[in-house]
């Protein structure tokens, strides 16, 4: 790990909203491209970054949509910056196209979606968080993905960071999952001095060009990049390709190449995954959340405690990797779990996947438009420790 | 008795420029697709061009085969985003000569919106289109740029829809440098491609191709010779031509030449001008945003 550059770190406390401290994270995590369309309730990320990029020492285009800005990043990764893109649910899906081929190119980047309510046009201004098995399985073909999801403005800034040091540390494109809550609320932001941010850099091989391999690993599974201009004269392609980057159109090199884009991030899930737990050890029933509705599902929580159940919080505040063994740790040793989302029923599955039919596993379903109220999510806490 | 030495055929000048570990290439016996390569190659030599700073972004289709086979920093990407690729790549690393070689579905189908507003940008991007009038790749399906009544297997009766005149919509979009050759002019090809690699600005070359395979042997057009004579007997240079009159059109004859060459503000420059001129000493010019 290396330290931030100072140039990029408006180091304060600032009085900002979510969406303005995602533009801070990625500014202090060495993001010095932008390519973005405009899109509710997402647009206010790329207009900071279009008027703080200047005097900081990069560029921001604003493209003619979506597809267009979700691979001019990658263009502009391969050629050697950091990159980043935001958008909202419309504009993620067409994203998606990009999104597959930042996985099977190794591009690291990162892509914000502060989500609002759908599908289709759907709720423009209002929250949702119904995009969370898009972003493990938007684009098609198999693979994994990281995404994080914040709570408030402080972790926009922060996990924006840790966004950036994951995509880079696994070459895989992070999802930053918001949502129009956390990023229209307007709450202290303490941004660290400089020499105090941790940054991953980026893997760049030091190796001579004749002995290097585009798609050469050994050992972590990730393997190293170069830039065009270094005088690699690479090829990147979004076939399935070997590791000298060609094209192979076989059953082995396939097998060969998905299994290991998987692994990269199966194996490294521990290192990856990080989850706030509170009072789990004696807990009855676990409410498991994510982003906004994490904060929501704290007040239920502790109503629920004062009329005397043992309720502990597990918040999510990594998605993908999905966090399998500690659900099923907890399975084995809990009477029910409880999950609201601002869906119908996403993250539930994965709950009710890993928990294997040895804990119940209670929903607590919200279409969008609005946060749960906590009594919503205490009645069924109440229900699950019956 | 004296030794012989056995001359040894000496390499294709190109050689140096192809993965020849990738040969042989996908291409039909007769495709235009490898002339236009050659063309390109010999334009690097002619220009003594610094290789490490050249790099080609295709699409997808036959044409968007050739960065793959070329050896340079190269980049095979998706269907119709070669452009937006490139334009970041170009951001991010003005350094570079960005080379955009595709094909006309790709470019002007898929792609036909990244085109336009890279060229309304005037972002340095050189961009050789081969325009075979078909889908090639996927089995020779009508293209943007089908002639009306050529049969196609998405049109077998005959297209009738009205094609692009591609010139004319690369111009009328900004371009700044635009021209015409087929795989026949492959001296005047090579010449247009130095020029536009010694330039500034969003550039043009349409290179029509034979297609042997998918569009000549549905039309009874012939092999790639047959092409060839065709685009001997029917091409007329004219350059500096209007493009309004390059229209490509049955029983007439085929325009070739340069078409439009002409200065406008390039993006970067008109984005350091601005900020500068509005931020003074506050605007930090960095010319690579390279990360290390």
């Amino acid at each position: 790990m290396i330290t931030a550059d100072p140039k990029g770190v408006l180091t304060g406390a600032h009085f900002i909203d979510g969406d303005q401290a995602c533009t801070e994270g990625c500014l202090a995590a060495g993001a010095r491209f932008a390519a973005g369309y405009p899109i509710t309730p997402s647009t206010e990320v790329v207009e900071r970054f279009a008027r703080r990029i200047p005097t900081v020492g990069g560029r921001f285009i604003q493209m003619e949509d979506e597809l267009a800005s979700s691979i001019a990043i990658l263009g502009a990764v391969w050629g050697g910056a950091k990159a980043f893109t935001v958008t909202s649910g419309p504009g993620f899906s067409l994203m998606m196209e990009h999104l597959g081929l930042a996985v099977m190119t190794e591009t690291p980047c990162v892509i914000v979606n502060v989500q609002r309510g759908g599908p289709s046009t759907g709720l423009p201004t209002l929250p949702g968080q119904a995009d969370m098995m898009q972003a493990r399985w938007g684009s098609h073909g198999d693979y994994e993905i990281i995404a994080l999801s914040p709570q408030s403005p402080q972790e926009c800034f922060d996990l924006s960071i840790t966004a950036f040091n994951l995509s880079e540390q696994f070459r895989v494109p992070v999802l930053f999952m918001m949502d129009e809550v956390v990023g229209h609320m307007t709450e202290k932001v303490i941004i660290p001095p400089a020499e105090e941010i941790e940054i991953y850099p980026r893997r760049l091989t030091v190796k001579p060009p004749e002995e290097y391999l585009p798609y050469a690993v050994d050992g972590d599974l990730v393997p190293e990049m170069v830039h065009a201009g270094m005088g690699y004269r690479f090829h990147i392609t979004g076939l399935t390709h070997d590791e000298r980057g060609y094209p192979a159109m076989n059953p082995e090199a396939q097998d060969k190449l998905i299994r290991r884009l998987k692994d990269k991030i199966l194996e490294n899930a521990d290192r990856i995954i990080t989850l706030e737990e509170e009072g789990l050890d004696s807990a009855d029933v676990v409410v498991v959340s994510y982003g906004i509705t994490a904060r929501v599902a704290q007040r239920a929580i502790e109503l629920a405690r004062a009329k005397g159940l043992k309720v502990g919080k597990l918040r999510l505040v990594t998605v993908w990797p999905f966090p399998e063994q500690k659900i099923r740790d907890l399975a084995g040793r809990v009477r029910a779990f409880v999950v609201p989302e601002l869906n119908l029923g996403q993250i539930v599955r994965e709950v009710e996947r890993c928990a294997a039919g040895q804990a119940r596993v209670i929903s607590v379903p919200h279409a969008g438009g609005s946060v749960h109220r906590p009594e919503q999510i205490l009645e069924r806490i109440e229900e699950a420790a019956k | 008795m004296a030794t012989t030495t056995c001359e040894i055929a000496p390499a294709n000048p190109v050689e140096q420029f192809l993965r020849t570990d990738r040969i042989p290439h996908i291409w039909c016996p007769g495709c235009g697709i490898g002339t236009s390569v050659n063309c390109f190659t010999r334009a690097l030599i002619e220009l003594d061009a610094d290789l490490d700073k050249i790099a080609v972004v295709s699409g997808i289709g036959c044409s968007g085969r050739v960065a793959g086979y070329l050896k340079l920093d190269s980049f095979h990407t998706t269907h119709g985003r070669a452009i937006p690729f490139a334009t970041g790549l170009k951001l991010a690393r003005p350094e570079l000569t960005v080379v955009v070689y595709s094909g006309d579905g790709d470019l002007f189908a898929i792609g036909g919106n990244h085109f336009i507003h890279a060229a309304r940008r005037n972002i340095d991007l050189k961009v050789i289109c081969i325009n075979n009038f078909i889908y090639g790749m996927t089995g020779g399906q009508v293209a943007p740029t089908t002639p009306v009544s050529a049969i196609a297997t998405t049109t077998p009766f005959g297209s009738f829809e009205p094609p692009f005149n591609l010139p004319q919509l690369a111009e009328a979009a900004g371009a700044t440098f635009v021209a015409r050759w087929t795989t026949y002019h492959v001296r005047q090809l090579t010449r247009t491609i130095k020029e536009m690699l010694k330039r500034k600005g969003f550039s043009f070359i349409e290179v029509l191709s034979p297609c042997p395979t998918l569009f000549q042997r549905r039309n009874k057009q012939g092999d790639g010779l047959a092409a060839m004579k065709m685009y001997k007997q029917l091409s007329k240079t004219r350059n500096g031509a209007p493009t309004a009159e390059t229209a490509i059109e049955q029983g007439k004859p085929i325009i070739v030449g340069k078409f439009v060459d002409i200065e406008r503000p390039s993006y970067l420059g008109s984005m350091e001008q601005m900020l500068s001129s509005r931020l003074g000493d506050r605007y930090v010019h960095v010319e690579n945003l390279e990360w290390h």
